[in-house]
């Protein structure tokens, strides 16, 4: 089957039109001067991590505190390896972004006198259901973006280490597309599906994280050579069992206590950072006081109502099967678990490394949102400000005039490249039908991290040797992958949802290795290394070079001392600091 | 979990198709279906664009599921949300949309 190529010429191309990627658009729009392009695999008006909708704003600076407390909090929580620039210019930027949200509609809760109602210290009750659509609303305001929807983009078109667009195909049509861009924002968000889920049956897809983001962004700039970092710190959510629906909503709302099957509260036993949580209910569980739950037999049957209805508005499931079973939260405490491990820059410190300014370590590719590493604790609100300030920075970058020249090499050499990323994308038609459907790769794929790279089966404990089994037999698994077939676009996306998996997979691995110490229980459990190491109090960073991954240590970046990138005559990144 | 698709009701118009973000809803003679159930997250979206209703969405057992489903039905500022049990019992939650949660 040979596929129509259409070719798109733009200023700005934003990959993923989900949180950071819509805010950006929106941003760019407002200015006005340059044009934007938003590809999008699905549908930007309900796709990402906020299809269903979301519990609350979690990021956001309530009254009497200040960004620093939240750069304070998120440092704390990810025992010191976090970027504190980008922390602090996150943090900065969430209340503007608030209410701006507010102002396009979302609805958030207010007392007596016009004031948000907090939730805890840094979190406002809304209604968060159609957050997403309002985001997607914005993101079309202005004439000068366009939306490309159902277009999955696989490669970026980079030249001596400059980006110059990207290549993708249509999910339905059989259309190729060759996308020149001055300039690259990557909001493709973060990767699930690497490990066996907590449902591997039918309802495999019943996750925490959107199983369509399968790691785009961080597996087309692994392969683009860009500096990635913290892969290593894995988040693992506190779900509700089964529906692994939000747990949040009930700890803070109405203040249920962690509670094993022997009716011991044992949250306080292990810490409250988010890692403990989930190692609390995993110990508890492999050392047979299980099962664990949140302790929500004591609420009236007034809130058991109104938790009902904030489920339906974030996780329909969750009420679904309360009024299903025919016994709500009032009467039977609600069982927890944790999920299968996922990379996301959003809670954690996973992501490409950035500068403060958000440009990768590519000329003129930046990246927000989950794909943007050293900022954990970002949620909604800080997913949205990195696209506003990757927005600002590319609006300084066109109208100063960075892309590079147009030159007769670069771009026959352009060609070349999209040119055999859609022959690649032809070879899996012309392959012939064998016994191995893909279905059988991501099981495969899945049960060896599961094994051996710290799933829920190993109880998220890991060591080298598994490790570095795991790499062997996922790299058993290529030629496999190689020689599936597709018989029609669909099947093309399935399959390339599995290689940029695979990509991450390899990263993820050479990740947990190098961090020889356990600094976070359960995200990062070294078995061989089950303690924390000052030695440690670095960043873990990686890039490809000549097809393997290479690790290099870097040293942590405080408040004062903002990271900014830039580039030598041979377009190579010079890491200088701005101190302030 | 899944949804589920009356091609009684379907009217073809494609707003599923359109807003899935798995891309996992595609027309068959007319009528839309899903193409893979267990690869459905559950995040209701297409029920909430259907206009005709003419979808539910369902826990498999392996969740807990025994076979009720999950309708949504938008009317001004309230959407309705009903769950449908096999005998026919059905309990209805209106949620106003400009209200926020509690929690």
């Amino acid at each position: 089957m040979s596929l129509e190529i259409k070719r798109i010429e733009t200023d700005a191309l934003i990959i993923g039109g989900g949180t950071a990627g819509c805010y950006a658009a929106y941003m760019l729009g407002k200015e006005g001067k340059h044009k934007v392009l938003i590809a999008e695999k699905a549908n930007i008006s309900r796709s990402g991590c906020l299809a269903a909708g979301v519990n609350a704003i979690n990021a956001y600076i309530t009254e009497g505190r200040v960004p620093m407390d939240y750069v304070n909090y998120a440092k704390q929580d990810a025992k010191g390896i976090v970027r504190e620039d980008l922390l602090l210019s996150m943090s900065e930027g969430l209340n503007e972004v608030t209410k701006d949200l507010e102002d396009h509609g979302l609805v958030i809760l207010k007392d007596e006198n016009g004031k948000y109602v907090t939730r805890g210290n840094r979190n406002i009750k809304i209604n968060g259901e159609n957050i997403k659509p309002i985001l997607a609303k914005m993101a079309k305001e202005s004439d000068n973006v366009e939306v490309l929807n159902h277009v999955n983009i696989t490669d970026y078109l980079v030249e001596n280490n400059q980006i110059y667009g990207a290549v993708g195909f249509n999910v339905d049509e059989q259309i190729a597309y060759i996308i020149k861009a001055k300039t690259v924002l990557v909001a493709t968000g973060g990767a699930a599906g690497l490990y066996r889920p907590n449902n591997p049956g039918f309802s495999r897809h019943k996750m925490w994280y959107p199983p369509f983001n399968t790691g785009a962004g961080y597996a087309m700039g692994i392969r683009a050579g860009a500096e990635m970092t913290t892969f290593e710190m894995r988040f693992i959510a506190l779900r509700c069992k089964d529906t692994i629906a939000p747990t949040g909503t009930i700890a803070q709302g109405v203040k249920a206590k962690q509670m094993n099957g022997l009716g011991e509260i044992y949250e306080t036993k292990y810490g409250i950072a988010t890692c403990e949580r989930v190692y609390g209910t995993t110990k508890e569980n492999q050392e047979g006081r299980g099962p664990c739950y949140l302790k929500t037999d004591e609420i009236s049957k007034e809130q058991e109502e109104d938790l009902y209805k904030a489920y339906l508005n974030m996780a329909p499931s969750q009420t679904l099967k309360w009024l299903e079973g025919g016994q709500g939260p009032a009467s039977q405490n609600v069982e927890i678990e944790g999920t299968e491990p996922y990379i996301v820059g959003g809670h954690t410190a996973s992501g490409y490394w950035v500068d403060n300014g958000r440009s990768t370590t590519i000329k003129g590719l930046y990246a927000a949102g989950d794909v943007a590493g050293g900022a954990p604790q970002k949620y909604v609100t800080g997913a949205i400000v990195e696209g506003k300030i990757a927005a600002q920075s590319i609006e300084s970058f066109l109208d100063e005039g960075h892309e590079a020249e147009a030159k007769a090499d670069i771009d026959a050499s352009l060609d070349s490249q999209a040119k055999a990323m859609i022959e690649s994308y032809g070879h899996y038609f012309d392959n012939k039908e064998t016994l191995i459907t893909i279905e059988q790769v991501e099981e495969t794929m899945q049960k060896l991290m599961d094994t051996y790279a710290g799933g829920i089966g190993s109880s998220y404990q890991f060591n080298e040797c598994g490790l570095d089994l795991c790499r062997e037999r996922l790299e058993d698994l290529l030629p496999v992958i190689d020689a599936l077939h597709a018989s029609d676009m669909d099947e093309l996306l399935q399959i390339y949802e599995i290689k940029e998996r695979m990509t991450l997979a390899f990263s993820l691995i050479e990740h947990l290795k190098a961090r020889k110490e356990t600094r976070w229980h359960s995200f990062a459990e070294n078995m061989n290394y089950p303690s924390e190491s000052e030695e440690f109090n670095k960043y873990v960073n990686s890039y490809m070079e000549d097809g393997k991954i290479k690790i290099v240590m870097r040293d942590l970046v405080d408040a004062k001392n903002k990271l900014v990138f830039s580039y030598d005559e041979d377009n190579r990144v010079k890491f200088g600091g701005e101190a302030e | 979990m899944s949804i589920a698709i009356n091609p009684n009701k379907c009217v073809g118009c494609k707003k599923c198709v359109e807003v899935c973000p798995g891309n996992l809803i595609k027309l068959n003679e007319g009528k839309a279906c899903i193409k893979r159930e267990k690869d459905c997250w559950g995040c209701t979206s297409c029920l909430k664009e259907c206009k005709v209703g003419a979808i539910s969405f369902f826990l498999g057992a392996d969740v807990g599921g025994k076979g009720s489903l999950l309708s949504v039905e938008q009317k001004g500022n309230e959407r309705f949300w009903t769950v449908t049990a096999p005998d026919g019992n059905k309990k209805t939650i209106v949620i106003n949309t400009n209200e926020s949660n509690k929690y």
